[in-house]
């Protein structure tokens, strides 16, 4: 993957943000400021919102109240940040047509599309089922597609929404190599988990979420080594939070 | 020539005019299958991007928009033969075109009949897709054009059931083209038309006859399109 000059994309800076949907507060007062480095990792349980704090750092949600920034500004198109939903939709297409139309919409120039193609297929390990119908291939499959079709968009900032969840060792162990590839060429990735050992694998610095409110921020040594929170301890000793 | 089978004896069967190959009978089917086919085609470029436009544009009054519009899709076929004819005959707004009682107003009804069945069907599926892909395609940071181009074309499966659901009602109606075409010996004779002619004149074999193929025709057209669907759907998931 060519590397791009440093984008304009980050630090994405999150000013007292909150987001509700009718009478229910979704995120609450968030201050996070996201900046270039090894992958952060979202962690809460369910329902911490997550996937919420993932979409408006995305841009696709506008917070209720606050604002994100990204690079200091706001609207910022998204076309140096991509995202893969933790149910990525297979575009009714090849794996490959899949990749092609990211390109297409990313206005790529045309010759650069097989290579391109071959490039973000081959870091996924998915060379093999090129041709195959996208919607037909295993669920983890199908993430690693996701996975390619968001860096086809040479991504400056790359969202990952639990990644991992419902995927087998294997192909957890697949997934994650490729997330550490992709951190090692310079891509700021941003994932959330609830998947502690996920977490400890990859994390350079942890946000911890809990009822919509950002309860603790860290570098991941000093997170799992000594947590701040009772519901971060319980969290890095594998306990139930609720 | 059609003359020579109207004449023809009682006894002749149905099969028989069937299997004979007669050449009034083909220049029946064949304007058939012309006007209806033709119908179907301008249908889908009018019904298509409406119906997507619809699927994917909030304005003021849409709701009512779509509950007129899958309205239309009963419209009664003797109206629109109706609403035609007034403006196509000699004394009417377009009359001085000269397509009255010509196969060019039958696929002016037919088109009409059939663009709100298309439309209508499109706007539900394309709006079902688009439920689902939104967050991907805002994600890809795709435009409008290209949101219609691509649920379009990723919906292309089930838009071929639409198409074909209104050729079905292009197949099928006799009201519309009766009306505007006139039902003229070898010139707007269709099958319907010509099915409804024979019964009422009592020459059932012949109206079982063209029964026969228009039913036989109808399936073809839908095996022909299954069997497309299927194809390519091994190929594209």
């Amino acid at each position: 993957m060519s590397m791009r000059a440093p984008s304009s994309e980050l630090p994405i800076r999150f000013e007292n943000v909150s987001f509700s949907v009718g009478p229910v507060t979704i995120l609450d007062g968030i201050d996070l400021t996201l900046t270039p480095g090894a992958p952060t990792v979202v962690v809460g349980p369910n329902g911490s919102g997550k996937t919420t704090l993932l979409r408006a750092a995305m841009g696709l949600v506008s917070p209720s109240r606050g604002r994100v920034t990204w690079g200091g500004r706001t609207d910022v198109a998204p076309q140096r940040r991509a995202i893969v939903f933790q149910r990525p939709v297979m575009l009714r297409r090849s794996a490959s047509g899949n990749i092609r139309y990211a390109l297409r919409v990313a206005g790529t120039k045309r010759a650069e599309w097989k290579r391109r193609v071959d490039e973000v297929l081959g870091l996924v390990g998915l060379e093999q089922l090129a041709q195959r119908p996208a919607r037909r291939l295993s669920g983890g499959e199908q993430q690693r597609l996701a996975l390619a079709r968001a860096l086809a968009r040479e991504p400056a900032v790359l969202f990952l929404d639990e990644p991992t969840a419902s995927l087998d060792p294997a192909a957890t162990k697949a997934v994650e190599d490729v997330i550490h590839a992709v951190s090692e060429r310079g891509i700021k990735v941003v994932m959330s988990t609830h998947d502690i050992g996920g977490a400890r694998r990859l994390a350079g610095d942890i946000v911890m979420l809990h009822r919509g409110r950002v309860i603790e921020t860290a570098a991941a040594s000093s997170f799992f080594h000594a947590p701040a929170t009772a519901e971060a301890r319980k969290f890095v000793a594998g306990e139930l939070i609720i | 020539m059609i003359g020579a089978i109207l004449h023809m004896p009682e006894n002749v069967s149905a099969l028989d005019l069937v299997l004979a190959g007669d050449p009034a009978l083909f220049a029946i089917v064949r304007l058939s299958l012309v006007v209806s086919l033709s119908a179907v085609t301008l249908a889908a470029i009018i019904g298509v991007p409406f119906g997507a436009l619809l699927a994917l544009t909030g304005f003021p009054g849409r709701q009512a928009v779509i509950v007129i519009l899958n309205a239309l899709m009963g419209l009664p076929p003797v109206v629109v033969g109706l609403g035609v004819f007034l403006v196509l005959s000699r004394s009417g707004p377009l009359g001085s075109w000269g397509l009255l009682f010509t196969p060019a107003a039958m696929v002016v009804a037919q088109t009409i009949l059939v663009a709100p069945i298309i439309a209508a069907l499109t706007r539900q599926t394309i709006e079902d897709l688009w439920t689902e892909y939104r967050d991907e395609l805002t994600a890809m940071n795709v435009g409008p054009l290209g949101r219609v181009a691509t649920l379009v074309w990723d919906a292309r499966f089930s838009l071929i059931t639409a198409l074909l659901a209104g050729f079905g009602r292009a197949a099928a109606e006799v009201g519309a083209i009766m009306i505007v075409g006139g039902n003229i010996e070898g010139f707007t004779r269709t099958m319907t038309t010509a099915i409804a002619l024979e019964t009422s004149k009592g020459d059932l074999p012949l109206a079982i006859g063209l029964g026969i193929v228009l039913i036989t025709l109808v399936i073809a057209v839908n095996i022909l399109a299954w069997t497309a669907r299927r194809a390519s759907e091994r190929l594209a998931g």
